[in-house]
């Protein structure tokens, strides 16, 4: 096999990380380089500094470490199966692009993560001295995200948490039973321990001793993990019930929702469908409602059946339509829960609603000027000189807003 | 009638000043001219001197904090809209609170459209590396900024790049970092900027993170128009990918899928032994 060099690895090692969604970086300590000894900051959220054309953000240099991997995960096109191209990149390679990188400014920092090569544990550490070098010989302030390996030896995550803004763990498949069929090398349960010993460690870090200091930081801006979606049989109940799960056990920071999609290579397991982006959207709305509107996954799944969001309209919209009785809701006395309940206002609009009705009642061009989408929302509120009439309750609503059906044609 | 001069460099702090002066002096808002960078030209560059500070006077924080961003906004009529604003909010202290007043929206809209150039300035200036050798490592950009945004940015590129030198070159005003201080100066035409091998490698990446199974065309140029692609390197791979994603995507559903590669086997057995 010729040499690869640095472009051609390049290629191969960020076509391998593209199927992670998440390239946040936001939400860790404020940090900068103003004392001239290092090299860059974070302030709260993080800059898109690009855009692919595939409409998602570049924020990080998101790469992997090797695509060389001893697993055979179905979905996966790094698998052992896969006759994919390998390539491997050296400690001083990811250093140095990422630096240089970063001087230009095209990147917010570094996401890594990584086929497992030889053992789980010989992966982590080879991880771990980039990200050391980033942070100690670079002296690097900008983001680090580390993709950590479940399997790998405690001491090691703990080490890699104290060098990353975020640690990631995925947990891949929706419920155990498909871990179990897709990646069979895979442990649930493991993947689980790994992320309760990350946020009991977080908890640790956070308390502050008995002599009043804190602890060292530790993973700042908190964990991660993702989900394929479509690539098994789970209905969108199972799904958000396995996040709110994962909010609330291991006090996750983001559950990323991937839309599986065709990879080169693929198995025959597989079906190489389109990807399901609007199912992937409207889970990515469920889970806002969930952690945002005060929204509970019973409610969000209610609207259908099947256990599957209404793929039409969005989920609050689709809550709404189905509780109609407690409509209209009366802009200029309802209570913030229930103002966050109405299709068409987000959190700001009812910020700014119940900051100007102090002073004034609301009329239906004010909230039009507070941002509210009153095409949506115009049937399920009332306001001084707004009031729905028959709308709230007509047949046809949902019509109004759902996609007309696709013609057919004759063949 | 005052006719109040205000600098390209350093407006937030003059507009501050003689906003201040003017209130405190009760002048009306149909009684002053205000000239930005000498826009209006000879005929009235008969500036009036402004009246003393009198008084402390007092604008609610929310103005106050609204004002520093609507400065740098490139409608000519900011800063009487700004004015007009403050003057009623002598008699309506309440205004700030009331998100539906007209006048207080548009000044909003302005602010954002502000904060949007700050934060597409932070995203999009592209850095080349000048090689000139010493201590510090030394880079310029060229950036064309939708209002006059560089000033207000460029402490965010010294909080992030302080142990490089570098400049921002833009045709407003440019922006310079050497050993520590940044200064400011008007500005230029494009400056000819070295190659950088860099963007070659970032193209790459630009190409290969890039999805051609999730196309969302609309999505990329909402979040990054047309109009600033011509100054990042990126861009100019964006047709090519759009062009063959949709037979990219096609390749991998034709493709068979292939038998795994033999050691494949020898690893999984591996694994199951140990
Ligand atoms: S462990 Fe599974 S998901 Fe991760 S790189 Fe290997 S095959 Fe892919």
């Amino acid at each position: 096999m010729a040499k690869l060099d640095l472009s051609q690895k390049l290629a191969i090692l960020s076509d391998a990380a593209r199927y992670d969604a998440s390239c946040a970086s936001s939400g860790t300590t404020r940090r900068d380089s103003r004392d001239g000894k290092g090299l860059g900051s974070t302030e709260g959220s993080g800059i898109c500094h690009a855009y692919a054309p595939d409409g998602r953000c570049i924020s990080l240099l998101k790469i992997l470490m090797t695509n060389f991997c001893i697993y055979d995960c179905a979905y996966c096109i790094n698998r052992v199966s896969s006759n994919v191209q390998r390539a491997r990149f050296s400690v001083d390679e990811v250093v140095q692009l990422t630096i240089e990188f970063y001087r230009r400014n095209y990147i917010e920092g570094l996401f890594l993560s990584s086929g497992i090569i030889q053992s789980p544990d010989k992966t982590m550490e080879d991880m771990l001295r980039i990200a050391k070098r980033l942070r100690e010989v670079e002296n690097f302030r900008g983001y680090i995200h580390l993709k950590s390996i479940p399997d790998a030896a405690p001491e090691l995550i703990e080490q890699a948490g104290l060098y990353a803004d975020r640690l990631s763990i995925n947990v891949e498949l929706p419920t155990d039973n498909s871990v179990k069929a897709y990646a069979p090398e895979k442990n649930p349960v493991t993947i689980r321990k790994a992320m309760g010993d990350v946020k009991s460690r977080k908890d640790v870090a956070g308390e502050r001793s008995y002599t009043g200091k804190r602890g060292k930081r530790f993973v700042p801006a908190g964990q991660s993990t993702q989900m394929i979606v479509g690539a098994d049989g789970s209905t969108d109940a199972t799904i958000l019930g396995q996040s709110t799960r994962l909010y609330g056990d291991y006090k996750l920071k983001r559950v990323y929702y991937s839309a599986f999609s065709p990879i080169p290579d693929a198995t025959a397991k597989l079906p190489l469908i389109k990807p399901p982006l609007v199912r992937e959207h409207r889970l990515y709305q469920a889970d806002w409602l969930m952690r945002f509107y005060g929204f509970g996954v019973e409610e969000i799944t209610a609207s259908r059946t099947d256990g599957n969001l209404d793929l039409d309209i969005d989920p609050k919209l689709a809550w709404a339509l189905q509780n109609r009785a407690q409509f209209p809701v009366d802009v200029n006395k309802a209570g913030k829960e229930m103002l966050l309940r109405i299709p068409g206002f987000g959190t700001r609009t009812v910020r700014r609603i119940l900051s100007t009705r102090r002073h004034r009642r609301l009329r239906y061009d004010d909230l039009l000027r507070m941002g509210a989408s009153l095409k949506k929302a115009q049937a399920f509120i009332t306001a001084a000189d707004w009031s729905p009439g028959g709308l709230t309750d007509s047949a046809n609503l949902r019509a109004r807003f759902a996609p007309p059906p696709e013609q057919l044609s004759l063949f | 009638m005052y006719t109040v001069p205000l600098p390209r460099i350093g407006t937030d702090v003059a507009w501050r000043d003689a906003a201040k002066r003017l209130i405190g002096a009760g002048v009306s808002p149909e009684d002053i001219l205000w000239d930005f960078d000498n826009e209006m030209g000879e005929l009235f560059a008969t500036a009036t001197a402004l009246p003393p500070v009198t008084r402390r006077i007092k604008a609610p924080q929310s103005f106050v904090q609204m004002a520093d961003w609507v400065v740098w906004h490139k409608d000519p009529q900011r800063f009487a809209r700004l004015y007009a604003l403050l003057w009623r909010l002598r008699h309506q202290p309440g205004l700030m609170q009331d998100r539906a007043d007209p006048e207080l929206a548009k000044l909003r809209h302005m602010e954002k459209g502000v904060h949007r150039c700050k934060h597409k300035m932070k995203a999009f200036v592209r850095f080349r590396d000048l090689r000139q050798g010493g201590d510090r490592r030394s880079f310029a950009a060229w950036f064309e900024p939708t209002h006059h945004t560089v000033e207000p940015t460029a402490p965010f590129f010294a909080r992030r790049f302080a142990d490089m030198d570098w400049m921002i070159a833009t045709p407003d005003v440019t922006a310079q970092f050497v050993d520590g201080n940044l200064s400011f100066h008007p500005g230029q035409p494009k400056p000819d900027l070295p190659e950088d091998a860099a963007e070659a490698l970032w193209g790459t990446y630009f190409c290969n993170i890039f999805n051609p199974a999730r196309l969302k065309v609309s999505a990329m140029t909402s979040e990054m128009p047309k109009k600033y692609w011509k100054n990042l390197p990126e861009a100019q791979h964006i047709q090519g990918l759009i062009a063959g994603a949709e037979a990219k995507v096609q390749q991998m559903r034709d493709n068979a899928p292939t038998l795994p590669p033999e050691r494949a086997a020898k690893i999984k057995r591996q694994l199951r032994d140990e």
